[in-house]
């Protein structure tokens, strides 16, 4: 009983010290500093509609790189863990026909909306990260519908240690041709609004999508094996 | 958007309650799951400025006066960036219970300790 | 009316956080924090954050549960519950 007097007091010392942030809260009344620079000066330097692909993938491109590899490490340690020793056999029940059916018709969809989804960050909401996610959510419907197969984990490797070091490499190359790590001008910057503009944007965070998508269909398959 | 900032705070303080007071180990990192939704909740509430509307420099928005017209672009890309790192801690805390339920075939935290002292 | 969504919207997302603390049942816990992070992703559409929107409903709703689901049913023969 006595821990649960402790956990009260706790609580209350964090909500005594958390009211006077709710309670004086002003709402912003304009953006700040750092923000009106990216808004003013972000569409002649980047040539992105959508600002926050722009920030994410070149004004704070380093810290993305840093959380990519931050994923990495985190899908390593599961690994990790979970294959010290092995774990007992279970038997695999086949699903059922419905969704077996509704996979073959629906995988090839869903794969296509999430590259779609990637290859437009610049211009709609969306991007590497919501891209990576969807094609992940796709394959794991193809997991659930087909436990059995051998699932392919070399075609996984490949393409995140190719879409990892692409990203590093495009990355040099701006330090090279461009102003600095990870500048988008390396490629012409074309149209306002177009596909293909804003320089490199569209290629980097394509390879930040399938990087982040065959991170966590590892996750998945780490921690549904065996 | 003080009712929002609110709702974080609530969050939050459900979640500390139930990562401090639950004794199965799946409804602690439920706990922290619920507090990581709560800061996020926060941190675009901060962001947020009313009557504006999405940072995207379609042709709904006249680019010249984009000042006044978008919200703050960079809570949006630090939530953003935070919620997927938040699925990757989630995922490595879930599979530590996996181990620990391994090793004694109990969820229980109290079942768990070597290192109480 | 937005005011009216907000509020109805917060209710029900710390209703449904309580009750994935307090449900003994653990899988109807873990839905729970998935309707909790559904919501969550109506909430930023409201605050003109649609890239967050997407990535929450994606993440917080969709893999996060599976995860979630996952690990509990390579634990599946545990005895005691809450």
């Amino acid at each position: 009983m006595g821990k649960r007097i402790f956990v009260i007091i706790t609580l209350a010392l964090f909500v005594y010290i958390s009211l006077p942030l709710v309670l004086d809260f002003i709402p912003t009344q304009q953006l700040s500093y750092v923000s009106q620079k990216y808004v003013q000066d972000g569409p002649e330097e980047v040539g992105a509609q959508n600002l926050v692909t722009a920030i994410i993938v070149t004004y704070r491109g380093l810290d993305t790189l840093g959380e990519v590899a931050v994923l990495f490490i985190a899908t390593a340690g599961i690994g990790f863990i979970l294959s010290r020793k092995k774990w007992r056999k279970r038997k695999k029940r086949s699903s059922s026909s419905i969704l077996q059916t509704g996979t073959q018709v629906l995988l090839p969809l869903i794969i296509m909306f999430g590259i779609y989804v990637f290859t437009n960050g610049h211009l709609t909401p969306g991007g590497g990260f919501q891209g990576g996610v969807i094609i992940a959510s796709g394959i794991l419907v193809y997991i659930l519908a087909s436990p059995k197969n051998k699932f392919k984990d070399f075609l996984i490797s490949l393409t995140e240690s190719i879409s990892g070091f692409g990203y590093v490499l495009l990355g040099l190359l701006g330090l090279i041709l461009a102003a600095g790590f990870l500048d988008n001008s390396i490629l012409p910057l074309g149209k306002f609004g177009r596909l293909f503009s804003a320089g490199a944007i569209p290629l980097i965070y394509s390879l930040i999508g399938l990087k982040v998508g065959s991170e966590l269909v590892n996750i998945l398959k780490y921690l549904r094996r065996d | 958007m003080q009712l929002i900032t609110g709702l974080g705070f609530v969050l939050i303080i459900i979640g500390i309650w139930g990562m401090l007071t639950r004794k199965n180990m799946v409804k602690i990192v439920l706990g922290f799951s619920l507090v990581d939704t709560g800061i996020h909740i926060i941190m675009v509430s901060i962001g947020y400025i009313k009557g504006k509307t999405a940072p995207i420099l379609n042709e709904a928005v006249n680019k010249a006066k984009a000042l006044q017209e978008v919200v703050d672009p960079v809570p949006s890309v630090l939530v953003l960036t935070a919620i997927v790192i938040g699925l990757a801690v989630t995922a490595l805390m879930l599979v530590y219970v996996v181990r620990l339920h391994k090793e004694k075939n109990s969820m229980q935290i109290d079942d768990h300790g070597e290192l109480e002292w | 009316m937005e005011l009216v969504i907000l509020v109805v919207i917060s209710l029900v997302m710390i209703a449904a956080a309580i009750m994935a603390i307090y449900s003994k049942n653990l899988i109807s816990a873990i839905i729970s924090a998935g309707v909790v992070s559904l919501l969550a992703s109506i909430i930023y559409l409201l605050l003109a954050a649609p890239d967050v929107a997407m990535t929450e409903a994606a993440i917080g709703s969709g893999l996060t549960t599976v995860v979630f689901l996952y690990a509990l049913n390579k634990m599946r023969k545990s005895g005691k519950d809450g």
